[in-house]
């Protein structure tokens, strides 16, 4: 995924500024670090490079021209054609979660990890009554409710992954350090 | 958990260890305590101490694995298990020393008890069943009926009122099921597992609007559940493994720091 692509894809129905594009970016994806301005302008050059967005000034009576960008043809084949690609299963296999478990069980003892993995889960514990009441809030658009899904189904997946963990803990052990 | 460790002593952090909870402070008053609680099916040890505080219009989580004993734990905490030993306490009640006939008069007037499958009479139409309770406790039928209709809208199935279970989808039993574990008003809500038949989405529906009805009428509830997603409804986890309880704390300055 490239920002270029999420910059075509707030094209598709509407051309819009610069500065539209990086709060829409900012409401549609809650969480997710804002875009910096740079990032926006770098990324609409390029796609204006390879002929995917048009620009336009228009006149603007309070200050300067402002640049107004649009998706051409070209554009909304390559968006297409980007979102009809799977994303790569990812397996996460360098989450600090997971390295930090097998470390403790392998440079510490059973008491240690065991603790470790109960504190980690009550912090994700925490962290997912938050997105929850977030969710549940009156006034949650789509797009929050949809980013904090995301979320709890992640660290859902961690939790069950850490209470597996804590039932294989015997068996995990004996094998990492033999 | 008295393995030899491997690292040197100072590096095994067992100071900041989730304590067993001997008394979890629950914020605000608390309605119900389980105090020690032990439970054996014949030989099988079911509880081995459990301590449980439920503070007035708390959702508290009680999770752990299968076989763990949360069930267990909540049948105790309700009254319909007396204890081997150890103390249940509802208000100012010690129910854990009275009889099956006060423990279960006490069920009815101040308890609501929900489960994974809504257990609803499959020959009486919505209506019918969650009058149900009201019924049995001597209300009119005309009022109880009333009542009934009430809840079924507050719960957005007034209009299964005459449906039957077996024409309802699961979550609209489950909906049905809440409605009848609340119209008694209870002080106490236990549930077991409410979403653990449902897919996730209507799993969530149901879940807010028991969670929105309860905070609504000030309701306590002991929400049983393997589930961390549905235990993040809850306003505190308390964590039970091989028959004892565990609250689950967090170490804040241990978040997030990195060495």
């Amino acid at each position: 995924m490239t920002t270029g692509h999420v910059l075509m894809g707030l094209l598709a129905h509407e051309d819009r500024h610069g500065y539209e594009l990086k709060s829409e970016h900012d409401v549609r994806f809650p969480g997710s670090r804002p875009l910096a301005f740079g990032q926006v302008y770098a990324a609409l050059e390029r796609l204006s490079r390879k002929g995917f967005v048009d620009s336009t000034e228009v006149e603007n009576v309070d200050g300067p021209n402002r640049t107004v960008y649009s998706l051409t043809a070209e554009g909304r084949d390559e968006l297409l054609d980007w979102l009809s690609r799977t994303e790569v299963p990812s397996p996460f296999l360098t989450n600090p979660l997971a390295v930090k478990t097998t470390m403790a069980l392998l440079a510490a003892d059973r008491a240690t990890a065991t603790d470790f993995m109960d504190r980690q889960r009550a912090a994700h514990l925490q962290r997912m009554r938050e997105l929850t009441k977030q969710k549940l809030a009156s006034g949650a658009s789509l797009s929050d409710v949809l980013a904090a899904d995301f979320a709890l189904a992640h660290l859902d997946a961690d939790v069950r992954w850490l209470e597996a963990a804590l039932e294989r803990i015997v068996h995990l052990e004996q094998e990492v350090t033999t | 958990m008295t393995h030899p460790g491997i690292a040197s002593p100072e590096q095994s952090r067992t100071g900041s260890m989730p304590r067993e909870s001997a008394d979890p402070s629950p914020s605000g008053s608390t309605v119900l305590s389980v105090r020690s609680a032990v439970y054996s099916y014949g030989s099988e040890l079911a509880l081995e101490g459990a301590n449980v505080s439920l503070g007035r219009g708390e959702i508290l989580a009680i999770t752990g694995p299968s076989g763990s004993g949360k069930s267990t734990l909540m049948l105790v905490a309700a009254g319909v298990l007396k204890p081997t030993a150890g103390q249940v306490t509802y208000n100012d009640r010690i129910i854990s020393n009275e009889n099956e006939r006060q423990r279960s008069r006490l069920r009815r007037s101040d308890f609501g008890i929900l489960f994974q499958f809504g257990q609803l009479v499959p020959e009486l139409t919505a209506v019918e069943n969650v009058a149900l309770p009201l019924l049995l406790s001597g209300v009119k039928r005309a009022k109880a009926r009333a009542a009934a209709t009430a809840w079924l809208d507050r719960f957005d199935v007034a209009d299964l009122a005459t449906s039957r279970p077996p024409e309802m989808s699961g979550g609209q039993s489950q909906r049905v099921a809440a409605a009848r574990a609340l119209v008694t008003e209870p002080t106490v809500l236990f549930a077991d597992e409410p979403t653990g038949a449902l897919d996730t989405v209507s799993g969530e529906l149901v879940m807010s609007e028991i969670v929105r009805v309860a905070r609504e009428a000030g309701t306590s509830i002991m929400l049983i559940t393997h589930s961390a997603k549905v235990a993040a409804y809850g306003d505190r986890e308390i964590v039970v493994r091989d028959g004892r309880t565990t609250e689950s704390m967090i170490d804040l300055e241990a978040t997030g720091t990195n060495a």
